[in-house]
């Protein structure tokens, strides 16, 4: 069950011609992909598009009802492949990841795709993870397109613009017979705006008519000699056939075309932002009305020629705004220019940053840059600042970073809990990480991992980290279940295996891949109604090789995960460990659990809430529980204690009593301050007779002690 | 050229805050009133608990078709082109002044004052809280106009969450250009939660309007007062204080004595006061000294034993401040587990001084204590066999004097109140400092152990060093002690000041 629900969203997917469609970007991809008739889609989860992935199976009644397959991946180049269903049939697909994560495991399939070519359109959509709120590293799926020659379409950041790129990206890639990649932007895939809605189209060719008639035809196989041929195909006529589709049905906008004799060229993804910029500049208005030439590159790669000409020539300078490095565009711009002896001044990054995210404030600075540069625009007096009366602090004195970190009960804090605790018995070993909701380790308190390669790469990343036998320490590798079963079980596990490792690798079992916003996997417990569930990862693990396996049923039990890790460490047996710490993703969890105890509440039904507390009175105010936590709901407050002055830990209401505070408190000899609440709604009769006979005794011996006390009061 | 502008709002939020509620509901109140309203967000890991925005813009469908254009709104905020920024927190107020987006010539602010901690304001060893007025300040400067009170807790008392409140505040400040009205449908639309939200949107509509209330930031405890004791020997306690000692520093004194008073008896706090004479004595008219002094030597006579917690835990007064803290409501039952892990060494500290030094050093009376206290307990005080075992515990605060720890903890103190004296000789500001060191020692088990050691550190180096340690690098050595766990900053301290000695085991 995924962390959220678009079952009511999914039924503006039936709108029809005409009508407004009101909603999120990828929910109007979603539609755009219906209304042009595409046949299969495929993907994998992750941020930015992982809402995509759940749209389409909240939506799998509408996809069956227009006869389209839709598949979970297993990981991004599985999705890739799916698309090998166009190759050699009139099938319309998508397959969507996110990039450049996606992009990098899926190239291997998109290569030999984009190779090939295809018959029927094939639509790869990624979600561009570039920039605030990221958590990849920085890099352009540009590069992608350009070395495997596919075609790159970066649509305007508004709803009927990224509508239609998607429709018309599935008519170049027919015409071009070459893949089409759209990129979206993080805050494009979450854009909420509006378009006029078409009807829905059933593909015109199905899955069952390619099944019963297969088609084949070795030339589009890459193989030698046909490989050859298709390097020679790619330039030779499908370029030529998407530059002409291009130009005709003008995918790229000229904009005040001849208003000035300089002007921009931007990427389409970030018009909005040099439009806003240049509004403010007052260059021009809210509806996009320019006195400024503008060419607006809605197909970021191939570069069109004789677009780039017509709008160079006759102007003393063009800016080119061109997010992210290296800078492609620009330099193919350039390239352009000379050849064609062509001598308006290019500029690009040498106004705007080379690296980073061209947010308002940096396109703001640049463009003005430009415009003062050829006289446009006077520069800005430089006012002195008023002497402040009363001098402040600085802020960044009193704003600290919040980094995201594991959620409130989350069960996979307890498992680097325990690894701290082992650590001060054993000492620091070297932690390759992995990348999920369990890389929050690397932060504080915590500040475990020493590197992390990719998804699923956590114990490949330890692979050279192996002396068995010659009494070194040995590393730890941490992976989640979504990367076990995306690549782990066979780069990590099976690897491990095979190269005789001696290493532990911890398998964090949570029931979803959670970082991705909790869809089901393999290993999942839950029953989902489209997928199979339920495959233990123990028993794959046993089943490609290793012996030393522990599965740790309830992860709070810190001092058994801590036992468990310090055998694992220091076991005399050789070979790989395996460390499979289970328990539900809180959020999940909570999500399923918190409707049903309302709905037991009141029906009079017993049920018992557990939660934490801390005695601020005992509470000293080191704070060790909170290094070894770092839980949300875990805090502090100004100490009621007159005579102290650090504050107190205090536990939050936001607590779900996951048990962690008391299990640590024990664990690490911490403190006696914690307790744990229950708190019994519609309590049973034995419940009452029992509370009220301890009340009574309870309650004299309470009153004896306080009226002693009260005797030396003052 | 048209003129009219979009209506620019940024919200900062934390995730799962509700940010994006709120922005939903911003953008259908534009939507369902005339507006083309866009909206955006980087949800991402910030989901997980992490600092976030959300960006609203609107334009009014009407002046869009007369003008006959569709308006290019933007996906982020431009620093100096917002109208409103929301902020869900203080700090994610002082975030948004950071970014640029609340400037003086046009951002309405309206922020909750309440502090949701960062991980790093948590995890210090001391205090690591940021300073609040010194955010309310730079907030107040940056605004236009900054509205603000305690969200939270307003949401809290009408059984909401802040977004409501937010969102009331928003239309309480008039600066859309939407009627009350108009808003209170928009929460009806969304069907979730509805009275509640409709409840906390009315609270933070009226608060946004009211007198901003003083500022409460949080402060500390205050001390109480002495009001008039019954008993004699209190009475008389509390005139020697007021006679014996300078007004500036009884408040402290009354407190202390108050402590120790609850702690043991009324003798005690006579040795408590016999000790600070001592100290007045030495002090020569040093008021810090005394009252810091008396501070900290409260504290310590006090120190956490397994009696004190278990007194303190079987407490009327405690149960009924759990009771409130869970919130249980009147038909609902609550228990009380406490989490103890007594070990050898608590259980040797807790019995008579002979015994305690016997058990500690024997064969296998130690070895069967030990392991049957491998793990910690789980004691239910509020049923009736958890109770008697802790009151139990707590009835042997009448022998506490001759149990182990209390001879140990009397000769921490004795030498430390004679190191305060040695410094004084030296100079009194360095005395106050020494007097200070007692903060480093606290928690338990663990933590108390680690506390000690680096006590003690300091302790070696005050020695050492003599008359040439300036009070200054005694404080510098303190806050070292309390940077890291692991004692880093403490060596690397000690080393810059030539005071490096190896560092004393654990005791």
């Amino acid at each position: 069950m995924a962390e959220r629900s678009f079952v009511e969203e999914v039924k503006k997917l039936r709108l029809g011609a005409g009508e407004t469609f009101r909603g999120e970007g990828i929910l109007a991809v979603t539609k755009a992909l219906l209304e042009s008739g595409v046949a299969y889609v495929a993907g994998y989860q992750g941020a930015p598009i992982s809402h995509l992935m759940d749209v389409l199976a909240d939506a799998q009644d509408i996809l069956a009802e227009q006869g389209i397959r839709f598949e979970n991946s297993a990981s991004e180049a599985t999705a890739a492949a799916t698309l090998a269903a166009s190759v050699n049939y009139p099938l319309r697909g998508a397959v969507t990841f996110k990039a450049t994560v996606g992009t990098n495991v899926a190239s291997d399939a998109l290569a030999n795709l984009a190779s090939g070519g295809v018959t029927g359109g094939a639509l790869v959509v990624v979600g561009e993870d570039y920039g605030e709120g990221s958590s990849i590293m920085q890099e352009r799926s540009h590069a992608f397109a350009m070395k495997s020659q596919i075609w790159l379409l970066d649509p305007r950041p508004t709803l009927s613009c990224i509508v239609q790129a998607v429709k018309q990206g599935f008519e170049l890639s027919e015409a071009s017979h070459t893949p089409v990649m759209l990129q979206l932007r993080i805050r494009a895939c979450h854009v909420h705006g509006e378009f006029t809605a078409s009807d829905n189209k059933r593909p015109s060719f199905t899955i069952g008519e390619a099944l019963d008639a297969p088609q084949r035809d070795v030339s589009r196989i890459v193989l030698p000699p046909a490989s050859f041929v298709h390097e020679q195909e790619k330039v030779r006529e499908r370029w030529p056939a998407a530059v002409k589709f291009i130009e005709e049905h003008a995918l790229n906008e000229f904009f005040a075309e001849g208003a000035d004799d300089i002007g921009i060229v931007v990427q389409g993804g970030n018009y909005n932002t040099t439009l806003r910029v240049l509004e403010r500049l007052g260059f021009a208005d809210v509806y996009g009305n320019s006195r400024i030439p503008l060419y607006c590159m809605n197909v970021a790669y191939p570069v069109i020629d004789s677009e780039v000409l017509r709008f160079c020539r006759g102007k003393r300078a063009v800016l080119m705004v061109e997010e992210g490095q290296p800078n492609f565009i620009e330099q193919n711009i350039a390239a352009i220019l000379r050849n064609a002896h062509v001598d308006t001044a290019l500029h690009g990054k040498d106004l705007l940053p080379v690296a980073g995210e061209y947010t308002t404030a940096e396109t703001l600075k640049g463009v003005r840059a430009f415009l003062e540069r050829y006289g446009r625009m006077q520069p800005e007096p430089v006012v002195a600042k008023p002497p402040k009366v009363i001098p402040l602090k600085p802020l960044a004195e009193s704003v600290s970073a919040r980094p995201p970190g594991f959620c409130t009960g989350c069960p996979e804090r307890p498992i680097f809990t325990a690894m701290k605790l082992v650590e001060r018995e054993l000492g620091e070993h070297h932690v390759s990480a992995d990348i999920g909701c369990h890389l929050f380790s690397i932060l504080p308190p915590f500040n475990l991992g020493n590197t992390t390669m990719g998804y699923g790469l956590g114990a490949a990343g330890a692979a050279a980290l192996n002396t068995p036998g010659a009494g070194h320490k040995r590393a730890i590798s941490v992976m989640g279940d979504g990367g076990f079963w995306h690549n782990g079980l066979t780069s990590g596990v099976a690897n491990a295996v095979f190269n005789r490792s001696d290493n532990l690798t911890i398998v964090v079992d949570n029931s979803y891949t959670s970082a991705t916003g909790g869809q089901d996997i393999l290993s999942s417990t839950a029953e989902n109604r489209s997928r199979s569930t339920g495959h233990a990862i123990e028993r794959a693990v046993r089943g490609v090789g290793v012996n030393w396996v522990r599965t740790m049923k309830r992860t709070y039990d810190v001092a058994g995960m801590r036992d468990a890790l310090r055998e694992a460490l220091t076991t005399k047996e050789q070979g790989p460990k395996v460390l499979i710490a289970q328990s539900e993703c809180m959020l999940n969890k909570q999500r399923r659990e918190k409707p049903l105890a309302r709905k037991a509440v009141a029906e009079g039904k017993r049920v018992v809430r557990e939660r934490f507390g801390v005695d601020s009175d005992t509470c000293t105010g080191d704070h060790s529980c909170i290094r070894l936590s770092g839980c949300p709901s875990l805090s502090v407050k100004p100490n009621p204690d007159p005579l102290r002055s650090d504050p107190v830990a205090t536990v939050l209401d936001s607590c779900v009593g996951c048990g962690l505070c008391g299990e640590v408190s024990h664990a690490a000899v911490l403190c006696p301050s914690f307790y744990k609440a229950q708190i019994t709604t519609n309590p049973t009769r034995w419940d009452r007779l029992r509370q009220r006979v301890s009340r009574a005794v309870i309650g004299r011996l309470q009153r004896r002690a306080a009226a002693r006390r009260e005797r030396y009061a003052f | 050229m048209n003129s009219v502008q979009p209506i620019k709002i940024a919200i900062l939020a934390m995730g799962g805050e509700g940010g994006g509620v709120l922005a939903d509901w911003i953008v259908d109140l534009g939507e369902s009133n005339g507006y083309i309203a866009q909206t955006t967000s980087v949800p991402g890991v910030a989901q997980r608990t992490g600092a976030t925005i959300y960006y609203v813009e609107m334009y009014p469908r009407e002046q869009a078709e007369r003008d006959g254009g569709h308006p290019v709104l933007a996906l982020m905020p431009l620093p100096g082109d917002v109208d409103v920024v929301l902020a869900s927190e203080l700090m994610e107020a002082g975030r948004a002044v950071q970014r640029g987006l609340v400037t003086p010539d046009r951002t309405t602010l309206v922020a909750s004052t309440h502090r949701v901690y960062s991980i790093a304001e948590k995890i210090a060893l001391g205090d690591g809280r940021a300073d609040s007025k010194n955010l309310l300040a730079h907030a107040q400067s940056a605004a236009r106009r900054f509205v603000r009170f305690d969200m939270a807790q307003v949401a809290e008392d009408n059984g909401s969450v802040i977004s409501a409140v937010l969102f009331g505040a928003l239309a309480g400040t008039g600066v859309l250009p939407f009627s009350r009205a108009q808003f209170e449908s928009t929460i009806e639309r969304g069907g979730v939660g509805v009275k509640a939200s409709l409840r906390a949107f009315e609270a933070g509509f009226t608060q946004a309007n009211a007198p901003a209330a003083a500022d409460a930031t949080p402060v500390a405890a205050a001390l109480r007062p002495a009001g008039t004791p019954r008993d004699p020997e209190v009475r008389s306690l509390l005139a020697r204080i007021a006679k014996d000692f300078p007004p500036a520093a009884q408040p402290v004194l009354v407190e202390g004595a108050r402590r120790l008073v609850d702690y043991q008896d009324p003798d005690y706090a006579g040795l408590y006061l016999d000790r600070l004479a001592r100290i007045q004595q030495l002090s020569g008219g040093e008021v810090q000294l005394l009252t810091e002094t008396a501070r900290h030597l409260a504290l310590w006579m006090s120190y956490e034993d397994t009696v004190r917690v278990a007194e303190l835990k079987t407490r009327a007064s405690r149960f009924e401040r759990v009771s409130s803290e869970v919130h249980v409501q009147q038909d609902q039952l609550l228990d009380i587990n406490e989490y103890m892990h007594p070990r050898l060494q608590e259980i040797c500290d807790t019995l008579p001084a002979g015994l305690g030094r016997w058990l500690a050093s024997s064969g296998w009376p130690r070895r069967l204590v030990e392991r049957a206290t491998r793990k910690g307990r789980v004691v239910t005080t509020s049923s009736l066999g958890g109770f008697l075992l802790l009151y139990t515990l707590a009835g042997l605060k009448r022998w506490r004097r001759g149990s182990l720890r209390f001879q140990a903890e009397n000769q921490r103190i004795e030498t430390w109140l004679d190191r305060i004296a040695a410094a004084a000789a030296l100079n009194p500001q360095l005395a106050t400092e020494v007097a200070q060191c007692q903060r480093l020692v606290k928690g338990y088990g663990d933590t108390h152990e680690r506390g000690l050691r680096n006590y003690e550190t300091l302790m070696d180096a005050v020695q050492r060093a003599g008359a040439r340690l300036a009070p200054a690098s005694l404080r510098e050595l303190r806050d070292a002690a309390l940077a890291d766990e692991g004692g880093q900053q403490l060596r690397a301290a000690l080393e810059r000041l030539s005071l490096h000695a190896p560092l004393k085991q654990a005791a």
